[in-house]
């Protein structure tokens, strides 16, 4: 899997209260996380997302299990997220949604463009290759469907 | 020779396993995502509904029509699949949980990240976000991937005035937010026998604020004290030697009460540090310190006095309630001049029954300070029962003076 996109820089303990707060929770209306997406952390973050690649610090997703966190940033039309580390239920919660997550260090700066190569397990930024870790074949072949559930459709027919 | 987590999910650190889930829940806000990955999964009946619970906790009773509509369709779908179901006022999930139906040995996954807590137990039991979860309802079955252990070393037993919250949020200070990031936590050593089954639940409900799997206790005879109330007879789970990834040690001795400033848990400071802090609000209760031993110490401590600043209470499931009106624990507390609400999360995730104004100070027995958690612009401010009785009383953040547990 090959990704690319323009560079927004986030600080570390990103927690999930701060990509969508709890008083959104109470529908299934997922344009309602988009419009609140960041909202507590950056009013402005939300309407950068699309077609941008997020490169957080330490423990990106932290907090609570709420899946709205990681629907909120694929339907606002963000790319991939790197970080150092993922919360863990967050870091499920991202492949189960197709939203692509990678675990590494990245050294850019916001507004650098960066080229993520999946297959090999590494990182593109400013001529500089960076490597990170490889997710598993189960967690590729989520990603490659689109997420879980368009992944257990496909395997029912 | 295994690690607990080693032990009952059958393989060694670092391995992946398929493993058939003994239990598995969510409650009204991640069920409503699980139903529809559920349904668009396109699946026939759940494999195994009696494995399954769905526990109304986090909105309760409903506090508008959208949460109505949505609890309404969660309800009606437990109720014609045979899921085991808790309607308003039952309790929180994970307390509800802990009330005889978790046993030792067994793998528990819950839609909500506190789910940890039932590792208190000695079962390997942790947090699944929605989609994971309608896999579990489609299959029986998920994932692991087996953490590595981290073991926490306790002596010695606690000073007057410190209570199992006081060595949680001390664990998570040590530890860092992610200091225990995909690891399993285990309460091990002399140490833990002093340690209630309710102080236990306290300690692994923290444990996934240091950023675990898991958090558990060897089943021994606390834990077989406490299930026989639920008609259970369990085995003791006997530790073997086995290889951790780093041992923390405490000296329960050596604690003194702490405070958790936002918007941090790993924040953890000497109550004394921050005393005379001015408080709004008070809040009692969660699925951390909403326990019967919670408002039986609470309720010692304010007997015949007036709390000077709001408070809130609420009994962390009915059976809770039950027991303290039964023992005139709830009526100590209500002449004190509390509020008290219905069995449930109440005011902990900013929702409803409690929710603090713009710069607003709320004192919290619960787990989380993060920035607006319990509404916009407030701060919360996390500490043990004894810590929050003491300040409300004198409306401001107060050192707990001795130990008032009965
Ligand atoms: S009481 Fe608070 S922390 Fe516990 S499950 Fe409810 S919202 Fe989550």
């Amino acid at each position: 899997m090959h990704l690319e996109g323009n560079v927004v820089c986030l600080g570390a303990d990103i927690d999930t209260d701060v990509i969508i707060a709890g008083r959104y929770l109470r529908t299934k209306d997922r344009q309602v996380w988009v419009e609140h997406v960041f909202e507590d952390l950056d009013p402005s973050l939300g309407a950068r997302l699309r077609g941008s690649v997020l490169v957080a610090g330490r423990n990106f997703g932290c907090g609570s299990s709420r899946e709205q966190a990681a629907v909120a940033l694929k339907e606002a039309g963000l790319i991939a997220v790197i970080a150092p580390s993922f919360s863990r239920i967050f870091f499920r919660n991202a492949i189960n949604v197709g939203l692509p997550v990678v675990e590494g260090e990245c050294h850019c700066a916001s507004g650098d463009h960066v080229v993520i190569d999946l297959d090999e397990g590494v990182v593109i930024c400013g001529g500089a290759r960076t490597p990170v870790r490889p997710l598993s074949a189960r967690m590729q072949e989520i990603l490659r469907a689109g997420g879980l559930v368009p992944l257990w459709r496909s395997k029912k027919q | 020779m295994s690690t607990l987590s080693e032990r009952i999910l059958g393989a060694a650190a670092g391995d992946y396993v398929d493993a058939e889930v003994d239990r598995a829940y969510v409650h009204d806000g991640t069920g409503v995502l699980t139903l529809e990955a559920w349904k668009e999964m396109g699946c026939p009946g759940p494999a195994h509904p009696e494995r399954l619970y769905i526990l109304f906790d986090h909105i309760v009773p409903a506090n508008n029509s959208t949460t109505a509509t949505l609890q309404k369709e969660l309800r009606e779908f437990a109720r014609s699949r045979g899921i085991h179901f808790s309607d308003i006022g039952g309790g929180v999930c994970h307390q509800i949980m802990g009330e005889g139906e978790v046993l030792p040995g067994e793998i528990v996954v819950g839609a909500d990240s506190h789910s940890c807590t039932l590792g208190a137990f000695g079962a390997f039991a942790t947090g699944v976000g929605a989609t994971d979860m309608a896999a579990v309802w489609a299959s029986g079955t998920t994932w692991f991937r087996v953490p590595e252990t981290i073991a926490v070393r306790l002596s010695g037993s606690f000073n007057s005035a410190v209570e199992a919250k006081d060595l949680a949020l001390t664990v998570v200070s040590k530890l860092g937010m992610d200091g225990a990031s995909y690891r399993a936590l285990e309460y091990i050593g002399e140490g833990t026998k002093s340690l209630s089954m309710e102080g236990r639940l306290t300690m692994t409900n923290l444990a996934t604020e240091a950023g675990a799997k898991t958090g558990l206790f060897y089943a021994d005879d606390v834990t077989r004290a406490y299930l026989l109330q639920f008609g259970h007879r369990v085995e003791n789970q006997v530790p073997e030697p086995c290889t951790y990834a780093c041992e923390v040690r405490i000296d329960l001795g050596d604690l003194v009460p702490v405070v958790a400033p936002p918007p941090r848990v790993d924040s953890a400071r000497p109550v004394a540090s921050l005393e005379g802090l001015p408080l709004d609000q008070v809040f009692v209760g969660t699925c951390t310190n909403g326990r019967f031993e919670d408002l039986q110490r609470f309720a010692s401590i304010v007997r015949d006095k007036k709390v000077i600043v709001r408070t809130i209470v609420i009994p962390s499931s009915a059976g809770v309630l039950r027991k303290a009106a039964d023992t005139g624990v709830l009526s100590t507390i209500v002449a004190s001049g509390c509020t008290i609400g219905t069995p449930g999360c109440g005011p902990c995730l900013g929702a409803h029954m409690g929710v603090i104004g713009e710069g607003e100070v709320c004192l919290s027995t619960a787990n989380r300070n993060f920035t607006n958690r319990m509404g916009i612009g407030g701060s919360v401010y996390l500490a043990s029962v004894a810590t929050a009785a003491a300040s409300a009383l004198k409306g401001v953040l107060t050192v707990p003076e001795v130990n008032h547990a009965p």
